[in-house]
């Protein structure tokens, strides 16, 4: 097995040059000019162009990425144009809020999601069923920016239980870091819980007709017992293989989350860095964000070995 | 379709009447020590002289100090300086720096640093660089006095140094020693606060301290001049870039102090108990319609003049601030209404407020329906509010109009091209200036006519150039506003802009804040808490 992951880390290096190549040249093509948005409204040309050729980017484009990736490869994500700090800085700054969120979502997600899927597959066809999939689809359908603003209303305004916005370290102690994230988990999550609830269900409804279940049964193994420790880990590859995928979901999801909540999170940071041009910071964070997604599949892949033995690397 | 600022609308909306009734919040007691500010933006760049951003000026005026500064009526007076001697010849002008003013770091402040911070401003903003030519030499003549050495008399020369617009700060030699093209590092100045840059999050948080050191000039503060007194340990500005949610940390108590509230949002935080929702900025934002003038149709001034007439700027204001009369005013001519230049000579254009007689002005101009591309800032609530009203009035005078909307940033990018529409270019765009930057010709950048020097649009007329320039050297107050009449007289005529009125940007507060008052700028000096 530790051969496959070697080469699985190893083929991260190809896939991350493709994503380096396609973030530069998409953002080198893209509309939009730093210069000019530091040399602010009222500038003249002459100043933006002056700005522009002291940042470099007047320079062709094979030079330029040329340097990036020379820089990348010495460990240098460069320097953000606009704040004059290295970007590995900016990232670091960000990371705690954008993985505190994803964690506290991920945890309260998996928690919801998979008994909510089982139970609606067990009672299939009745009201509890129905209920699982009308949430599920209210999660599919509301946009995270709703939720956010409703359980702000409702949690912040009108009970004034939590706070509206925001972010406290970890460092300063879990509650005031948990109170912060209730209410931004909460939101973000809500497609998360769909996506697992829908997958977990129909997962489950597959293994639930299966004859080793009718077999259990027969045996006289409890519902419990053969809900979550017969079918449960029998449909677990495809589960995890969702809650894999939905990282992206939550990525996605986390810049909205950030930016209704006022997380400094890495959402929110990728967001100021387009509207500005800040090609630097866009690039390093977009790297970022491929290699965790990269690392996560392979985490994904290695966990399919802890639930269906038949599977070997 | 309801969008997302709508929605935010609505959610604070409907919170703060519920909140009105109720105790003060539990959970955001700030300390009295601490004002935390939400800024109008996020603050990316330290440096005031490489980036001309608001925010970054507001960054400014709390870490570094002035030379002069300006006063609540306009009046330059004397700050870091006791004062200035002009020679009899009127071609010296000799400043004295206060006594006992140190830099952040603790080294005094020299007549040396303040001659390389005028000299690395003065090569970057457009007022000196006006009087750039008549300026022989900025010299040290000791530690506390600099002296500037002239061609010819410069009666501007104190306006300059002690203007808002783009100020000019003072930092320590060995930074302002810096091209002024290349940002700064190091954001040691001798303001009231001192920028703690370890604590600096860009897109979260900054903070300044108190500066300990700082020594206020004697007298109450006035406008930006007067004694600038720190009456706090520290300034937080924590970036919320949602308005809806900024709101409800506001009334939450969990802010001190909103620099830009939406207009949408202002009648609702008037409503909470314990928020003031005021005027504080002096000035108005002004906005601009403008044209480029290199292609057609609007390389034709008796079109750019049609649509002019059709121009009513209670439309244009009432779209961008509401239908409150006290939230803006109609300013039809060039320069800043309420001040010295203010008139409206050769202006009766921007009183026919008639789209039928726009109309016929358009056929008699001899527009041929080509494309006028309109591109609007998506992002930017109240340009893209001027924007979507030009669009629908062009359409409405016959006009064959395409309006492309995209962030800022692509805007901005785009009005640079001097293409023609079908390759890219572009036909009229809008923006806003704050009051202060249209108050003279010479920050008036919309007025230039130099060709391809000018500002973007890039209109070419020599006789608005020569009437700047006349201007500089104007030699009392009401030559000075005649050749400012004159000015305006031909810029109705060439119609390189049509100027669109002007709206009061309203800040809010706590009312626990003590000592707020109004300046040309959002400064913190003098503000405290009970």
């Amino acid at each position: 097995m530790w051969a496959y992951v070697i080469r699985r880390v190893l083929a991260t290096i190809p896939v991350m040059a493709v994503v380096a190549l396609f973030v530069f040249s998409l953002l080198y093509l893209a509309p939009g000019d730093p210069a000019a948005i530091i040399a602010g409204d009222q500038a003249t040309p002459q100043d933006v162009e002056r700005i522009r050729a002291s940042l470099g980017l007047d320079r062709p484009y094979l030079v330029r990425f040329g340097a990036w990736v020379w820089d990348i490869a010495h460990g240098d994500l460069g320097t953000s144009i606009f704040t004059n700090l290295p970007v590995s800085r900016m990232i670091e700054q960000r990371i705690e809020p954008t993985l505190s969120l994803m964690v506290v979502t991920l945890i309260l997600a998996i928690s919801i999601a998979v008994p909510m899927g089982v139970v609606a597959a067990w009672k299939q066809g009745t009201i509890i069923d129905r209920a699982v999939m009308g949430f599920a689809v209210l999660g599919f359908s509301v946009p995270v920016f709703v939720v956010g603003y409703l359980l702000a209303y409702i949690f912040a305004l009108e009970l004034d239980w939590l706070p509206v916005q925001g972010y406290t370290p970890f460092e300063r102690g879990i509650g005031p870091w948990f109170q912060n994230l209730i209410l931004p988990a909460i939101a973000l999550g809500g497609v998360y819980i769909a996506l697992i609830a829908r997958i977990t269900r129909a997962t489950m409804l597959e293994v639930l007709s299966q004859d080793y279940i009718r077999t259990a049964r027969a045996k006289g193994a409890g519902q419990v017992s053969i809900l979550f420790l017969h079918a449960l880990k029998n449909a677990a590859v495809p589960i995890v293989t969702v809650i894999g995928i939905g990282i992206a979901l939550l990525i996605g999801g986390a810049v909205v989350t950030e930016s209704v909540f006022a997380i400094p999170g890495l959402g929110r940071l990728t967001v100021d860095a387009i509207l500005r041009r800040d090609y630097p910071v866009i690039q390093g964070v977009v790297l970022l964000f491929s290699f965790v997604y990269v690392l996560v599949n392979l985490v994904i892949d290695l966990a399919y070995t802890l639930f269906d033995p038949r599977i070997r690397y | 379709m309801i969008g997302r600022r709508q929605l935010a609308g609505l959610a604070a909306a409907a919170a703060l009447p519920a909140v009105g009734l109720r105790a003060a919040p539990a959970l955001a007691q700030g300390s009295n020590t601490v004002l935390r500010v939400i800024p109008q933006a996020n603050l990316t760049s330290l440096d005031p002289v490489w980036t001309t951003a608001v925010v970054t000026r507001n960054h400014a005026f709390l870490t570094y100090d002035q030379l002069c500064a300006q006063d609540a009526s306009g009046v330059i007076q004397p700050q870091m300086v006791e004062g200035w001697e002009v020679a009899q010849d009127r071609l010296s002008w000799t400043f004295t720096l206060r006594p006992g003013l140190l830099f952040h770091d603790g080294e005094k402040v020299l007549a040396k640093d303040a001659v390389a911070s005028i000299k690395r401003w003065a090569r970057r903003d457009p007022f000196m660089q006006v009087l750039a030519p008549s300026v022989a030499e900025v010299e040290t003549l000791d530690d506390r006095r600099f002296r500037f050495r002239l061609h010819r008399p410069v009666p501007l020369l104190t306006a300059a140094l002690g203007q808002t617009q783009f100020p000019c700060f003072v930092m320590p030699e060995r930074i302002a020693q810096t091209d002024p093209f290349q940002q700064i590092r190091d954001p040691v100045g001798s303001g009231p606060f001192r920028f703690v840059t370890d604590q600096w999050n860009p897109g979260q948080k900054a903070v300044w301290a108190r500066h300990d050191g700082y020594v206020p000039r004697a007298g109450a503060v006035d406008g930006l001049a007067g004694g600038r007194a720190p009456k706090i340990d520290r300034v937080e500005w924590t970036v919320i870039s949602d308005p809806a949610t900024a709101a409800n940390a506001m009334v939450q108590g969990e802010q001190d102090y909103w620099e830009y509230p939406l207009h949408d949002l202002a009648p609702m935080l008037r409503r909470s108990r314990d928020l003031v929702v005021q005027q504080r900025l002096l000035d108005g934002t002004y906005g601009v319609c403008r044209f480029n003038t290199l292609h057609p149709p609007f390389d034709n001034p008796a079109i750019r003049r049609a649509v002019a007439m059709a121009v009513d700027q209670r439309d244009y204001l009432t779209a961008v601030a509401g239908t409150d009369p006290d939230a803006w005013g109609v300013c039809e001519g060039v320069f800043t209404c309420g001040t010295a230049l203010a008139n409206e000579a050769g202006g009766e254009i921007l009183k026919v407020h008639s789209v039928e007689r726009a109309k016929a002005a358009l056929v008699a101009a001899g527009y041929k329906g080509e494309k006028v591309v309109l591109i609007a800032p998506s992002d930017y609530p109240q340009i893209n509010a001027l924007s979507l009203v030009t669009a629908d009035l062009l359409q409405r005078i016959g006009m064959n109009v395409e309006l492309v909307s995209a962030d800022w940033g692509t805007v901005i990018q785009r009005r640079a091209s001097k293409e023609p529409v079908e390759k890219g270019g572009w036909s009229v765009f809008h923006t806003t200036s704050s009051g202060q930057s249209l108050s003279l010709p010479v920050f008036n950048l919309f007025l230039r006519a130099n060709g391809a020097n000018a500002w973007f649009g890039w209109p070419d007329d020599p006789e608005i150039e020569r009437l700047r320039g006349a201007w500089v050297e104007a030699g009392d107050p009401a030559e000075s506003l005649r050749i400012a009449e004159a000015l305006n007289r031909r810029a109705m005529e060439v119609m390189a802009y049509v100027p669109l009125g002007f709206y009061w940007q309203p800040s809010a507060w706590r009312k626990n804040l003590t000592g707020v008052f109004r300046a040309p700028a959002t400064v913190f000096w003098n503000i405290g808490k009970s």
